[in-house]
């Protein structure tokens, strides 16, 4: 997975990707969790194929998916060239995950699109998602956009108009409540 | 074998807005008022408290205040000739549940219906010929006027603190307000919200090209509020935590914070949770409601007698409730007879992407659910139809609702979807877009119907609701006349470097976030042929229950629903007071 993350994300010179970030560690604790569960899936049978229109309908958990399909990725990728996911060089794992993208490699049962799909939703999910869940690790994703977290209020801003926002992010962790101290502006 | 409780007055089904309005109405005027709510206790302090509060993941992707898809969902297909599937999670539209209901997680815009809307088929028949409506279109006028409804949008108004500046004052327009506003009898309570960067880019370019922006009316208080309830409301501090949460500022109005604290004090209001509502019994013959059962939080079935029953639950789960119950004559298209599921629409949304240069900060993180400048020149009938061919309208506006970046991270099309050359372009553009919203009307058809699921079923085991809808021609005309004028605007503004209209295309789809406005499927009409309830929202076949809320809408309007549904509860609420304790029976006779 954090072979996955350091593609979908790079760490480059505009910041920490999706593995520093913690996506990772985030994603197996979502999985382990309520969601990957399928806490909020409704799976009554029968499943059937249905149209593009009518969404999702396989039985998989996120967390059963992420368990078939990371293994399928590197089962394929050992089938190719002998060498795990992890081990294969940026621009391979990169073309890797385009035919993943594109739905060309065989994960059967699982059509790896939609596997492709999930891992990159779950990792928009670690690297956007509050600190709290043990991604986004620093802000860092938070820093990339400029977005300043769980801010309090921007009564005393959003009419003026055009003005860079530049104070640090803030997480829920050490935010404070509202109306207490901290919330002053520089 | 379930447990039989004390006989009350009133059962009401759901704890939303329409809920606890009629809830509190009723026990006031000495009713004994059970409000039967199958989510959990949920209010501001401490449940919505900062900071815990602005969490995304868990509002926005977890769900935590919609309507739990592993226990309860909808089915969906396009027509009549496929199977429906059920939506497994959601994406289309987030129904609710907990106390408050979508009235607690809602974002606030708040507009009346314009007058055009209760009488749309007479209307566009006299001044364009009948010739203006698709033979597909099921369109039909209400029972009810805009005129009759007025002191009732009034009521509604002052219990929710509505921000904004009148445009039209008995019939005198108002300088600087929204020329197209259908008259009112009073000025909003509260001024209106302030106003960001990119509403006001939207609305100078739009003022130039001689449209009438206005600053959107709203449902978030902008100054401290005592409302009609006597309850206090604060000011919005446009925290951009707002549509999906619920408001920690007891800024955005929600039945916890307009009305609940006052109806729980009254000696014959109770609010009940955890209560999950499995039908409406009837007598033998059908004709007579004898009161509810419910599963209770234990998994226990109770049978809860009352006089009076009225749905309050979301506003197509009421229709479902209505067919678990046999009540009213399922529609069928087949045979185009029946009434029950008949008319459901959603909302015809549509948008265009806006890139700026970087000199243009737009800061998408400053917002509220309502904060917004909109202008209403393509509304309702406020153009001329002639020439374009389509029925309804809607309004254009930017409103800066959220910027939490799991859900928003704009980048151009064409830009790869991971990878550096990605990260690059959303660092460039998160804060360098914006979007032009199109909400616009929904008109019915014969093939969009609601009905129940033959395969699939709740966690309860009855069986779901299935949705069968496609866009009819009218919407997809109306959607490109719209979104390409909004296009135009778009163009005009300044810093704006790139445009992607997207007019909404068919066929419908069900993974993609539209509007939680579905509506429909217990229209209220003057022709039990047409219509599941009378002008009272009384059934016509059963007359001791009532349907409230958007259900009974016979098509859809531009304008979001809220303050209609908030209007028509607290007339239903009168009628139900002056008319049928007066005199129980049918109010409307056939």
């Amino acid at each position: 997975m954090d072979a996955i993350a350091s593609r979908l994300i790079p760490n480059d010179d505009l910041g920490p990707g999706a593995k520093e970030a913690g996506v990772t560690f985030f994603l197996d604790q979502q999985l382990a969790g309520g969601w990957g569960t399928g806490d909020h899936f409704y799976r009554q049978a029968p499943f059937e194929a249905g149209t593009p229109e009518q969404g999702y309908q396989l039985s998989f958990t996120p967390a059963q998916m992420f368990r078939l399909g990371l293994g399928k990725l590197d089962e394929a990728s050992r089938s190719a060239s002998k060498k795990g996911f992890a081990e294969l060089s940026p621009a391979d794992q990169d073309a890797m995950l385009k035919r993943m993208q594109a739905g060309e490699l065989d994960f059967s049962p699982l059509p790896s699109a939609v596997f492709f799909q999930a891992l990159l939703d779950g990792t928009m999910e670690g690297f956007f998602s509050d600190p709290i869940y043990g991604g986004n690790s620093g802000m860092a994703g938070w820093t990339l956009v400029g977005f300043p977290g769980a801010y309090a209020s921007y009564a005393n801003d959003i009419d003026r108009h055009g003005v860079a926002w530049t104070r640090p992010p803030v997480s829920i962790a050490d935010a404070h409540a509202h109306g207490a101290a901290g919330e002053a502006h520089p | 074998m379930s447990k039989t409780l004390p006989a009350v007055d009133v059962a009401i089904i759901g704890g939303g807005w329409t809920g606890s309005v009629i809830g509190k109405e009723l026990a006031a005027a000495k009713q004994r008022v059970v409000v039967l709510e199958r989510g959990e206790p949920r209010w501001p302090s401490p449940d919505f408290q900062a900071p815990t509060v602005h969490d995304e993941l868990k509002y926005v992707r977890r769900h935590a205040l919609h309507q739990n898809t592993a226990t309860e969902t909808f089915t969906f297909r396009n027509n009549p000739q496929q199977k429906a599937l059920p939506m497994r999670r959601w994406q289309f539209a987030y129904p609710a549940t907990h106390l408050g209901g979508a009235g607690s997680h809602w974002s606030g815009a708040y507009y009346r219906f314009d007058p055009t809307d209760f009488k749309i088929r007479s209307h566009y028949n006299n001044r364009y010929g009948a010739k203006i409506f698709d033979e597909d279109l099921t369109a039909q006028d209400w029972p009810l006027s805009y005129d009759e409804l007025e002191p009732y949008f009034d009521r509604f108004d002052y219990l929710i603190g509505a921000s904004g500046y009148a445009g039209n004052l008995k019939g005198q327009l108002q300088p600087g307000g929204n020329p197209f506003e259908p008259w009112r009898s009073r000025p909003y309570p509260n001024p209106p919200m302030k106003v960001p960067y990119a509403p006001a880019l939207f609305g100078e370019a739009a003022a130039k090209l001689g449209y009438h922006p206005y600053v959107q009316p709203s449902a978030l208080v902008t100054r401290p509020y005592i409302n009609s309830e006597g309850l206090p409301m604060s000011a919005c501090v446009y925290c951009g935590f707002c549509s999906n949460f619920g408001c920690e500022h007891f800024a955005k109005a929600s039945p916890q914070v307009c009305v609940l604290p006052v109806a729980m004090k009254l000696p014959d209001f109770e609010l009940r949770t955890g209560t999950h509502v499995l039908r409406v019994e009837l007598t033998p013959d059908g004709k007579h409601a004898r009161g509810v059962t419910y599963v209770d939080a234990a998994g226990e079935e109770v049978f809860q007698p009352a006089n009076i029953v009225v749905l309050s639950a979301f506003s197509i789960n009421n229709v479902r409730l209505l067919l678990l119950s046999k009540i009213g004559k399922p529609f069928d298209p087949a045979t185009n007879t029946g009434v029950v599921g008949r008319n459901y629409t959603h909302q015809t949304t549509s948008g265009v992407n806006l890139f700026f240069e970087e000199s243009f900060n737009i800061n998408p993180f400053m917002g509220a659910g309502a904060v917004a400048v909109t202008m209403d020149d393509f509304s309702a009938d406020n153009f001329d139809h002639g020439p374009h061919g389509f029925v309804g309208g809607g309004y254009l506006q930017i409103q800066v609702v959220s910027g939490a970046p799991i859900s928003y991270h704009p980048t151009p099309r064409g830009t790869p979807g991971w990878g550096s050359e990605w990260k690059q372009a959303v660092r460039r553009y998160y804060n360098h877009s914006a979007s032009i919203t199109i909400t616009g009307s929904a008109m019915p058809t014969r093939n969009s119907y609601l009905s129940l699921d033959p395969t699939y079923k709740d966690a309860w085991g009855q069986p779901l609701l299935r949705i069968t809808y496609d866009l009819p021609d009218n919407d997809i005309r109306m959607s490109a006349f719209l979104t390409e004028r909004g296009d135009q605007i778009g163009k005009a503004m300044r810093g704006v470097t790139l445009t992607e209209p997207g007019p909404r295309k068919r066929p419908f789809t069900a993974t993609s976030y539209q509007s939680t406005h579905l509506t429909g499927g217990a229209a209220i009409g003057a022709d039990p042929a047409t219509s599941v309830v009378n002008r009272a929202g009384q059934c016509w076949d059963v007359p001791n229950v009532f349907v409230t809320g958007a259900a009974l809408f016979p098509q859809n309007s531009g304008y979001n629903p809220t303050g209609t549904v908030g209007a028509t509860a607290y007339w239903i609420a009168e009628r139900i007071l002056k008319d049928y304790l007066a005199a129980p029976g049918k109010l409307v006779q056939t």
